[in-house]
C-alpha cells in the first residue's frame, strides 16, 4: 500500500497543471468560479481545447481517440480541472454515449459517430426517463416500429438535460412488449432535427433552464441508428449507468468547491471574530472535509479495483450515493456561509460579464441557487434510494 | 394544562385559513412574491379587514391580540399558503418596535399600519453584523437639530414600498456593545434613503440601504437614547414565534403534498408510497414536525414571560429546532418526490425554499444553537459567572 502518486504520476499532475495554466481561458474560469451560466459556446469552446490536446475524451481508450489514462491518471486530471475552476466536460456524449458505442457499436457506427462527438459536431442529450418511467426505466413506452429501412418514434421523454442544445439524443424506446419488459428495450440514435420532435423547456426551483421534455410523433430514424441489437438496449443502458454514476461522485468539483467555502467562511463575520473560527460553523466544516478525505480514497480504490480502467459494477452506487451526498453538504454549508445574503434573488449576477452591484459581498449571488439546483445531484443518474436498493440486493445479497 | 386554542383564536384561524384557501392558487401566489413589489397589495387591504393584521397586536396599540399564540395562529396559516405578503417586517418588527418603544406620536402609526393604509419596515441587520442583535456599525451623531446617519443596512425586507423604515444606529460605546444603540423612525418619502433593491429568492422583495450623512430631526429617536437593545431582543423574539410558527405551517403543507404524491406516484406497478424505505422517511418527517409543533407553543408561551433568560432559551430553543429541521424536510420532500420536486411548477419546490430561506432570517440554526447554549451558562451549576 503507498498513497503517494509515483513520480511519473507527479509528472503528469504537473503537465496538467502547466496545461490548464496556458490554455484555460480566463474567461471560463472566472465564470465557473463566479457560478455563472455557461452558454452552448463557451462548453463548445473548452471541448475544443481538450480535444486540440487529445485530452477530451479521458474515458475512452487511444485508439479511438481517447487519451488511455489509469484511474489514477483520470482521477489527477479530473481534480485538476476543478480546482482551476475549468468547465466540466458535458457527459452526454464523452462519459454516456462514447462508452456504449464503444462496446456495442458496430465498426461503422464508431467510425462516423465517435470522432463527431470528439470535433463538437454533434451535441447530444440523454433520452432514458419519460413521465411514468423514472426509477423504474424499464417501464418505459415510447416506441420505436420497424418500416422498412426506418423506425417510427412515439412517445415522450422528460428531463431531458440540455436538451435545448443538442442536436442528437439516444433514447431508449420500446421494440416489443412481449416478454419481461427489459427484453423489448433498444436503445437508438436520433437526429434532433427530424420532423416530429417537440422540445419543451422545464423551468426548475432555482429559476433556470436546463432540462426539458421532448415529444415524438411519427418520428422516421433510420434503422442503422440502432445500437446493438434489437430487443437488447437494456445491457447498453446498464452499462451506460454505471459510468454516469461513477462521474456523479464529482470529487474534483467538491474539493474546489470546498476550497471556495473555506474562503467564504474566513471572509464572513460571526460573534466578534470569524465565521471559520464560529466552533458549530467550524464543525460543520471539518467533518465534511473528512468526508472528502475518505471519499477521495474509496474513489480510488473502487476505480483501482477494476483491471483495464473499466467500470466498477455495483460499487459505483456506493460513489454516487456518498459523493453526492458530499457535494449537496459543501452547497448547503455555501449558503450557510452567507447568512442573510443568502436571501436576494439576482439572475443578472448568474450571467458572464456582470459587474455589479453585488448584493452583499461577490460570492453571495449564487448560493442559494446552487444549493436548490443541486438537489438533482441524488435524484438524477439513478436516485439515491434506487442505489441503496442496488447495494442491498448485489453487494449485500438481501 | 390545555392545549386547546381559545374560541377567538380557533375562529381566527378558521376564517384565515378560508380566505387563504379561496384566495391563493400558486400561480397568483408566485406572481406576486416575484412581482416588482413583491406581494399583493389589493390581497393586503383584504387582510387588513378581515382584521388579520389587528391580531398582531394588543389592545393598547388598538389590536386585539399579539400574544405569543395569537401570532403563532396567525403564522401557522400563512405558512400554509405561503403568504408572502408582509407580516413579519412590517407588523411584528416595525410596527412592534413602535408599540414597544414609541412616543404618542409614533404610535399613532400603529393605526394605519392595522388598517393597511400604510406599512413599515426594520433596517436593524448589516452587511457585517450576520444575525446579532448588538453589532451596530452604523452611527447616529447628534447635531444642533436632530441626527446625522451614516452606515448600511442589509437586506431590509419590503423597503421599495414602505412609507416607513425603522433604523438601529449606534448613538455611543464599541461596536459589539449592548448599550449605546438607539431607533430611529423614518418616513421614506421625506428622507433621501439610498436603496438598491431586488427580488429574494423564496418570494418579497428586499433592498440595501445605504445612509450616508442622512440627516433626521430629533423627533425622530424612538424610545431613550442608547437603550434599544431591550426594544430589540423583544420585537425580535415576537419575530421568532411568527417565522418559527410560519415554518410549522410550511412544513405540514409540504409533508400533506408528499403524503398525497406518493400515494398517487407509480413505480414498479405500486404506489411509491408503498416502499418501507419512504414510508420510513415520511414517518420521521412526521415526528420532526411534531417536535416543531412543540417548540412552536414552548416558545409562544415564553414570549411574554418576565426571566430573559427562560424567554429567550425558549426562542432560540424554538429558532434552531425550525432551522434544523426545516432543512431536513425541504431536502426529504424534494427527494422524494423525484424530479417532479425539482419542478418550478409544483408548489413544492416553493415550500422547500420558504423553509430553508426561513433559517437565513432573524438568527439560523447554529446562531441559536450558539445563543441557547451560552444563555444556559448563567444556569449552570459549574457556571463560574
Ligand atoms: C435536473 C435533472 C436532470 C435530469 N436529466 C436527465 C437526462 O438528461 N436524461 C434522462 O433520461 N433523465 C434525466 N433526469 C431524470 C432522472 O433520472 C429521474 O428523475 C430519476 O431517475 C428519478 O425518477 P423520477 O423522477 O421519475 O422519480 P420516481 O422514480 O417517481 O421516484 C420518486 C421517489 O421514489 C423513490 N423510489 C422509487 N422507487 C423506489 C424503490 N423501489 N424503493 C425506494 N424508493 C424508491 C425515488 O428514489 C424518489 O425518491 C433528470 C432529472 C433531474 C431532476
Amino acid at each position: 500500500m503507498d498513497l503517494n502518486f509515483t513520480s511519473s504520476e507527479l509528472a503528469f499532475r504537473d503537465e496538467v497543471r502547466a496545461f490548464l495554466d496556458t490554455k484555460l481561458p480566463k474567461r471560463l474560469s472566472e465564470m465557473v468560479r463566479n457560478g455563472q451560466r455557461l452558454s452552448k459556446a463557451d462548453q463548445e469552446e473548452w471541448h475544443a481545447i481538450l480535444n486540440e490536446k487529445g485530452w477530451l475524451a479521458n474515458h475512452w481508450p487511444k485508439e479511438h481517440g481517447g487519451t488511455g489514462w489509469t484511474a489514477v491518471e483520470k482521477f489527477i486530471f479530473e481534480n485538476e480541472c476543478a480546482l482551476a475552476h475549468a468547465p466540466r466536460v458535458l457527459p452526454f456524449g464523452l462519459s454516456m454515449l462514447g462508452p456504449v458505442l464503444i462496446k456495442y457499436g458496430n465498426d461503422q457506427q464508431k467510425s462516423y459517430w465517435l470522432p463527431r462527438i470528439l470535433n463538437g459536431q454533434d451535441w447530444w442529450c440523454q433520452g432514458y426517463s419519460e413521465p411514468g418511467a423514472g426509477s423504474d426505466l424499464a417501464a418505459l413506452k415510447t416506441t420505436a416500429v420497424r418500416d422498412g429501412d426506418d423506425y417510427i418514434i412515439n412517445g415522450q421523454k422528460t428531463w431531458t438535460t440540455q436538451g435545448q442544445h443538442a442536436n442528437m439524443i439516444f433514447c431508449l424506446v420500446r421494440t416489443s412488449k412481449e416478454g419481461k419488459k427489459q427484453e423489448g428495450i433498444s436503445f437508438i440514435l436520433v437526429d434532433m432535427t427530424t420532423p416530429g420532435i417537440e422540445v419543451r423547456p422545464i423551468k426548475t426551483i432555482d429559476g433556470g433552464f436546463e432540462v426539458n421534455e421532448v415529444f415524438f410523433s411519427d418520428v422516421r430514424v433510420p434503422a442503422e441508428n440502432l445500437v446493438g441489437e434489437e430487443n437488447k438496449g437494456w445491457t447498453c443502458a446498464k452499462y451506460l449507468l454505471t459510468y454516469e454514476r461513477t462521474n456523479i461522485a464529482g470529487v474534483g468539483f467538491s474539493v474546489a468547491a470546498l476550497e471556495k467555502l473555506k474562503a467564504i467562511a474566513a471572509d464572513q463575520q460571526a460573534n466578534e471574530g470569524r465565521l471559520i473560527d464560529d466552533p458549530q460553523f467550524a464543525a460543520r466544516l471539518a467533518k465534511v472535509e473528512i468526508e472528502l478525505e475518505n471519499m477521495k480514497t474509496t474513489n480510488l480504490r473502487v476505480i483501482a479495483a477494476v483491471a483495464g480502467g473499466g467500470v466498477p459494477g455495483a460499487e459505483s452506487s456506493m460513489l454516487k450515493v456518498k459523493g453526492t451526498e458530499i457535494r449537496q453538504e459543501i452547497t448547503s454549508l455555501t449558503r450557510r456561509a452567507v447568512g442573510s445574503y443568502a436571501l436576494p434573488y439576482n439572475p443578472p449576477a448568474f450571467e458572464e460579464g456582470f459587474n455589479g452591484p453585488h448584493i452583499g459581498p461577490d460570492y453571495a449571488a449564487p448560493t442559494a441557487k446552487s444549493y436548490f439546483n443541486n438537489r438533482k445531484l441524488s435524484i438524477f443518474g439513478g436516485s439515491n434510494e434506487i442505489q441503496k436498493n442496488i447495494i442491498s440486493k448485489m453487494i449485500l445479497g438481501l | 394544562m390545555d392545549f386547546n386554542l381559545t374560541d377567538d383564536r380557533r375562529m381566527l384561524a378558521d376564517t384565515l385559513s378560508r380566505f387563504i384557501q379561496d384566495q391563493y392558487t400558486i400561480e397568483s401566489r408566485n406572481e406576486a412574491a416575484n412581482s416588482a413589489i413583491g406581494y399583493s397589495q389589493d390581497l393586503w387591504s383584504q387582510y387588513a379587514e378581515l382584521g388579520v393584521i389587528g391580531a398582531l397586536f394588543d389592545e393598547e396599540n388598538g389590536g386585539f391580540g399579539g400574544k405569543g399564540f395569537d401570532l403563532a395562529v396567525v403564522f401557522e396559516n400563512l405558512g400554509r399558503g405561503l403568504v408572502c405578503e408582509p407580516f413579519l417586517d412590517n407588523a411584528i418588527l416595525a410596527g412592534g418596535t413602535l408599540a414597544a418603544a414609541g412616543n404618542d406620536a409614533q404610535k399613532a402609526i400603529i393605526e394605519d399600519i392595522i388598517a393597511g393604509s400604510k406599512t413599515a419596515t426594520f433596517a436593524h441587520f448589516e452587511p457585517r453584523s450576520r444575525y446579532s442583535l448588538q453589532k451596530v456599525e452604523t452611527t447616529a451623531v447628534a447635531t444642533d437639530d436632530g441626527w446625522t446617519l451614516n452606515g448600511a443596512k442589509a437586506v431590509v425586507r419590503f423597503i421599495d414600498t414602505a412609507d416607513y423604515v425603522i433604523v438601529s444606529a449606534r448613538t455611543s460605546n464599541g461596536v459589539n456593545d449592548k448599550d449605546g444603540i438607539s431607533l430611529f423612525l423614518l418616513d421614506t418619502a421625506s428622507v433621501n434613503l439610498n436603496v438598491n433593491s431586488y427580488n429574494t429568492v423564496a418570494g418579497g422583495r428586499a433592498g440595501e440601504v445605504t445612509l450616508n450623512n442622512l440627516t433626521v430631526s430629533k423627533d425622530a429617536l424612538i424610545g431613550e437614547v442608547g437603550q434599544a437593545h431591550d426594544v430589540l431582543e423583544k420585537v425580535v423574539g415576537a419575530g421568532i414565534v411568527a417565522l418559527c410558527a410560519e415554518a410549522l405551517g410550511v412544513m405540514e403543507a409540504a409533508k400533506e403534498q408528499t403524503v398525497d404524491y406518493i400515494q398517487t406516484r407509480k413505480q414498479f406497478g405500486v404506489p411509491i408510497g408503498k416502499f418501507q424505505a419512504l414510508q420510513h422517511r415520511m414517518a420521521d418527517i412526521l415526528i420532526e414536525i411534531e417536535q416543531v409543533r412543540s417548540a412552536v407553543i414552548n416558545a409562544a408561551a415564553a414570549l411574554e414571560k418576565e426571566d430573559r433568560v427562560e424567554r429567550e432559551r425558549a426562542l432560540s430553543a424554538a429558532k434552531y429546532t425550525v432551522g434544523h429541521v426545516g432543512q431536513k424536510i425541504a431536502e426529504e420532500t424534494i427527494q422524494i418526490h423525484g424530479g417532479i420536486g425539482m419542478a418550478w411548477e409544483l408548489p413544492l419546490g416553493h415550500y422547500a425554499k420558504r423553509l430553508v430561506m426561513i433559517d437565513h432570517e432573524l438568527g439560523d440554526e447554529d446562531y441559536h444553537l450558539g445563543r441557547y447554549i451560552s444563555l444556559g451558562k448563567t444556569l449552570s451549576p459549574t457556571s463560574d459567572q
